[in-house]
């Protein structure tokens, strides 16, 4: 039986679980029928060109893990940011793990999407925001149908979170292959602040397909900065659906740090649905072996007067594979719109690959668009310079790569952060030194 | 400190270097005139270690040791430093944090733990101030930007921090205006000692009346074709290296 089949016989066993009179038996409902038309997206859809699903959809996935699921924290503290205080909310094979998290419901509320998606005091947010972000496309619905669990955020008017939010994904490897479809809701209302930490993490080497939905939304005058973390085993799996919706003035950062992984697919749309909006899109992947990340990024510009920036930085070495497709449509409507797109790679052995395509659509007439995509190998002539200085080559090269996505971490607002990631590039980039540049 | 025994070098088939002989002791400074391609950038590539030439004869002794099996990072890490002529840039990278890696590389080469910051930075502030370099200079990326002035400064501010052995200055006088050549000498000499060597390279005699050689050595077509004291470098100045060309000739 092939995946597909698989997930939608299994779709009607898990909904007979479920209560019938809830409004989101209807949306599932809906969503299984895209996903039922629709299928896993193939190489012949345009937005798929470069990344195959094949080696994906043939194993047979446990959709749910049947093992105990405990976990100890001091195995896994090193996943977390420990050197600053956050919340916490972790789920082990999917499943909520109470003991790892750290929730709130002072003032905002930081908890689970289940206990939104099934509790009267939330339905207000739920019926407003829930899957109205993100569009109707296949691997979103195929998510919408089967999301049980997630992250759940909710910051009222004028309230900041006050601090950090991580939000892990374990998985234990108990099941040969394991499929995962976490679902996180992000409200942010007018002048509202949040910052978001997530990462997907599996601790053994078992194979892991996750297809995981995001959905922002940005009031008025409100700030989002999400990180993720991308550094996970050898067979895992990533498909990051992340749709975001920006009301006027509002700025939403995401920045995607791709490092580990088996393959890897990023589909992270904005929508700017107000005026002065600031979108920002940032990424650094540096992968190796046969890795592949795929960059797939929309900034819809709908509203005049707006801005987005965009700048992705990708280092290949060995077989690793890359795709960078980014779209940006300008509505006839949205005027004065400055609209910034960079993609720079580097490529360090001759068998790796990189596919870059911006994609413009412009509509208005008065707008400023750029954008630049390059190329391009680590400087020999940079490289015998600082050998002459004593630094050898492998720190050398190291610290030229760093130094060549270093402006991406620019960004990013909280310090321990940035110096964690530091750290993993370090380590990715198999050197042991300061690059406090 | 160095001796350079018959050497011959090229790149892709081509001879550059055909016999070089030249001793230099502790103590000393020795110039290498000659006309443009003569071979004066090769001669110093080769001692530093750039791998595109192949030495296919002679050998370099640095202390005694042949140095031509090993890296140009290791002969770093032995004292060897050569000031480039056309110093290359490295966006994202500042001269602080740069000279920072050198150093800690190089000791780290030699079994000894990293430099203490606050040494560090003493450091940093002596050596800076010797060659007049701004404090916000040192923040910017390496070379990038930089005059020609600045990116010289900048090659004798890190041989100041790394306190070589022997250091090589190729046409450190190109592009230099004549307070940044008093800049540039004025340093250097000042890192003269009676246990270090220098090598300066130049195709003008301008720089010599700044840091005064010991030895002037004449470069045509891969060979040293004369050696003498400073006064040499007068003559040629006066006369032109066609001169020395004519006398080899005749």
């Amino acid at each position: 039986m092939s995946l597909k089949d698989k997930l939608l016989s299994s779709y009607l066993t898990f909904q007979e679980n479920t209560d019938l009179d809830n409004s989101i038996h209807d949306i599932k409902d809906e969503a299984i029928k895209v996903f039922e038309e629709h299928g896993f997206p193939t190489r012949k859809d345009e937005n798929w060109k470069y990344t195959s699903l094949n080696s994906l959809t043939k194993p047979d996935y446990s959709l749910v893990s049947h093992a105990d699921d405990a976990i100890e924290f001091k195995d896994v503290k090193k996943y977390f940011l420990n050197d600053i205080d956050t919340y916490k909310i972790v789920f082990i094979d999917g499943v909520y793990s109470s003991y790892l998290s750290e929730t709130t419901h002072d003032g905002v509320d930081v908890c689970l999407l289940s206990s939104a998606l099934t509790k009267p005091k939330f339905k207000q947010v739920i019926d407003v925001y829930f899957n109205k972000i993100a569009k109707k496309e296949s691997l979103t619905a195929l998510n919408t149908a089967f999301a049980k669990e997630g992250a759940y955020i909710y910051v009222p008017k004028s309230r900041a979170v006050n601090k950090p939010i991580q939000i892990v994904h374990f998985s234990t490897g108990n099941e040969a292959n394991l499929m995962l479809q976490p679902r996180n809701l992000i409200v942010a209302e007018e002048n509202a602040e949040v910052q978001v930490i997530e990462r997907h993490q599996s601790l053994n080497s078992n194979a892991v397909f996750t297809n995981s939905v995001t959905e922002i939304y940005a009031g008025k005058h409100a700030r989002v900065d999400y990180y993720k973390i991308q550094n996970d085993k050898e067979n895992a799996s990533l498909i990051d659906n992340t749709h975001i919706d920006q009301q006027e003035s509002s700025e939403v950062s995401v920045h995607t740090f791709s490092f580990g992984g088996k393959l890897t697919r990023n589909n992270l749309s904005f929508y700017q649905n107000g005026e002065h909006n600031n979108s920002i899109l940032k990424g650094i992947t540096i992968i190796e072996d046969k890795q592949h990340v795929d960059h797939n990024t929309l900034v819809h510009h709908k509203q005049p007067n707006c801005e987005s920036h965009q700048d992705y930085k990708g280092i290949f070495d060995d077989k690793s594979t890359g795709v960078f497709n980014g779209k940006v449509v300008v509505d006839a409507i949205a005027q004065k719109i400055n609209a910034y797109q960079s993609n720079n790679n580097i490529l360090i052995s001759d068998k790796a690959s990189i596919n870059s395509k911006p994609q413009l659509e412009i509509f208005a007439d008065d707008v400023r668009c750029s954008h630049g995509c390059t190329i391009g190998q680590l400087d020999e002539d940079a490289l015998f310079y600082m050998r002459t200085r004593g630094i050898g080559v492998k720190e050398g090269r190291a610290l030229l790569m760093y130094a060549f996505a270093n402006n991406v971490l620019e960004s990013v607002k909280i310090p321990q952060l940035k110096a964690r990631i530091t750290n993993l590039i370090a380590d990715k980039l198999g050197v042991n030194i300061g690059f406090d540049l | 400190m160095l001796e350079i025994k018959n050497l011959n070098a090229g790149i892709e088939d081509k001879d550059i270097l055909k016999g070089i002989d030249l001793k230099v002791n502790a103590g000393e400074v020795h110039a290498i005139m000659g006309p443009n391609g003569s071979g004066k950038s090769t001669l110093s590539s080769v001692v530093a270690g750039k791998e595109e030439y192949e030495v296919t004869g002679g050998d370099i002794l640095f202390e005694n040791e042949s140095i031509l099996e090993l890296d140009a990072e290791e002969r770093a890490h032995k004292g060897v430093f050569l000031s480039f002529q056309y110093p290359v840039e490295i966006p994202g990278v500042s001269v602080t944090n740069f000279i920072k890696t050198a150093i800690n590389e190089t000791r780290k080469a030699k079994g000894l733990e990293d430099m203490p910051a606050s040494d560090m930075l003493k450091m940093i502030r002596e050596k800076s101030e010797l060659l007049e370099i701004d404090r916000k200079f040192l923040s910017r990326s390496l070379n990038e930007g930089f005059s020609g002035g600045e990116k010289k400064r900048n090659e004798i501010f890190q041989m100041a921090m790394l306190e070589p052995k022997l250091a090589i200055l190729d046409e450190t006088d190109s592009g230099l205006d004549i307070d940044a050549l008093r800049i540039v000498s004025n340093g250097v000499n000042k890192l003269r000692s009676k246990d270090n060597a220098v090598i300066v390279i130049t195709h003008y005699q301008r720089l010599l009346e700044y840091i005064v050689p010991d030895f002037v050595h004449v470069l045509v077509d891969g060979k040293i074709v004369k050696s003498g004291g400073k006064e040499l470098a007068l003559e040629l100045e006066e006369k032109g290296y066609d001169w020395v060309k004519a006398e080899l000739t005749a």
